[in-house]
């Protein structure tokens, strides 16, 4: 049985964790606010985008010669997984969740045989990945410095990815992010951006006839880098949200955690001293007893 | 019927501008400058480098520098996604400077295309014309 100082210390060090997760939920949760905003903020910019590619795509007739970005190398070899995390801990099941997603279309890509290629951007997926894939990792990216997802960074990768395509490193690129849906979900996602996954081709614009200025192709061929550029810092923005929004859910789960904790040591401190207080007294009556 | 038509402008971290009522853009497509006017037809084209010129329905205009992006006008709707924007009024006469020496330093190099030479020297032409007011 732990000594009454030994129970005090658990206590006090208990609850200056406590405060520790309290503070780190409030700062989560101002942190969110404004990465949920540019969140939103960011959202038109890329439906517009997706939006104009898809226009562009349908208007094109002439399918064998468009851009690459766009129908891909014609191969299906080596494939491109950008995994993007946070850089700091601390946050739920947020890295966990990408990792076990991307791991498992790992294995998908190593069970048919194809090469696997992977570029970590945030340096915690680097060091949960760089145990079991480390040759398979190329590079590895992490914005420390930067506070708030900006694209200036999306554009580095963009062209980092764009640069390796046009080598013919790869000729599939996959990215992995968690989407944010609300604090307490987030749904990590895998989506492809090299080629260009036309899922909604049916969609509502076809009716429209657009002009362009200047040809088709040389637009698209513009636009495409642009658009894997606008495709990382969505999931950058999208993941920036799920990181605060998964760490003021962990830390508000550990703050409750610490006060039960709190509570529990409470109890058993209390015990232990009235059983300390009740052993002293029968001492004193029994030793006067026996005078 | 009023003769204006909607104005978007956004770029990556929000949506920069957003005007229900504007009477004419100047826009400075690739091919050359463009003025939109309100039914022109469905049209896409980029951007390079110079100024977009915002007519107001009250005879007011306002001016901002562009370095790239992409116009859609679709049903009186003009939309302008661009990733670098700046309103002319609150440019930084230093930024501007800076620029144009990376602009400049960037036409000196020997081992870029003709199409990004042509960008370089229509911004380099925008930021000198910036500076000189």
């Amino acid at each position: 049985m732990a000594s009454l100082d030994d129970l005090k210390k658990r206590i006090s060090s208990v609850k200056s964790t406590q405060k520790i997760t309290k503070a780190m939920k409030m700062v989560a949760a101002s942190k969110l606010r404004r990465a949920q905003e540019s969140a939103e903020k960011g959202r038109p910019y890329s439906d517009k985008m997706n939006n104009i590619i898809l226009n562009l795509s349908n208007s094109i007739s002439d399918k064998e010669n468009s851009p690459k970005l766009l129908v891909g190398s014609g191969e299906d070899k080596v494939h491109l997984c950008i995994v993007m995390t946070s850089d700091r801990g601390l946050c739920g099941g947020f890295n966990t969740n990408i990792i076990k997603k991307a791991k498992s279309y790992f294995q998908k890509i190593a069970d048919s045989g194809k090469i696997l290629k992977i570029i970590t951007v945030g340096s915690k997926g680097y060091d949960q990945l760089k145990r079991t894939y480390k040759e398979n990792i190329i590079e590895k990216i992490s914005f420390k410095e930067s506070k708030y997802a900006n694209y200036f960074d999306a554009d580095k990768v963009g062209k980092i990815i764009i640069d390796k395509f046009e080598k013919k490193e790869f000729d599939i690129c996959t990215i992995f992010y968690n989407q944010f849906k609300n604090v307490i979900t987030q749904i990590p996602q895998e989506q492809q951006i090299i080629p260009l996954k036309s899922n909604e081709t049916e969609g509502n614009s076809l009716e429209d006839n657009y002009e362009f200025e200047p040809e088709e192709d040389e637009i698209l061929g513009n636009l495409l880098p642009k658009n894997v550029s606008t495709q990382i810092f969505k999931a950058m923005l999208e993941n920036s949200a799920s990181e605060q929004g998964s760490r003021m859910s962990a830390m508000d789960n550990a703050t409750r955690n610490a006060g039960e904790m709190v509570d529990k040591l409470t109890i058993q401190y209390n015990r232990s001293r009235q059983a300390a207080i009740t052993k002293e007294l029968i001492e004193i009556i029994s030793g006067a007893e026996s005078l | 019927m009023s003769n204006g038509f909607k104005l978007e402008i956004v770029n990556p971290e929000r949506s920069f501008l957003s005007k229900e009522e504007v009477l004419e853009v100047m826009v400075p497509a690739y091919e050359g400058n463009m003025g939109i006017l309100k039914d022109h037809i469905s049209i896409i084209s980029f951007l390079k480098p110079g100024l977009v010129k915002v007519f107001n329905s009250g005879s007011s205009e306002e001016t901002y520098y562009v370095e790239d992006g992409i116009i859609e006008f679709k049903n009186n709707c003009l939309s302008i996604l661009t990733s670098n924007i700046f309103d002319i009024k609150k440019i930084d006469k230093n930024f501007v400077k800076d620029a144009l020496a990376n602009a400049e330093k960037d036409t000196q190099s020997s081992d870029i295309s003709d199409q990004k030479k042509y960008l370089l020297d229509q911004k380099i032409e925008v930021l000198k014309s910036l500076t000189l007011n």
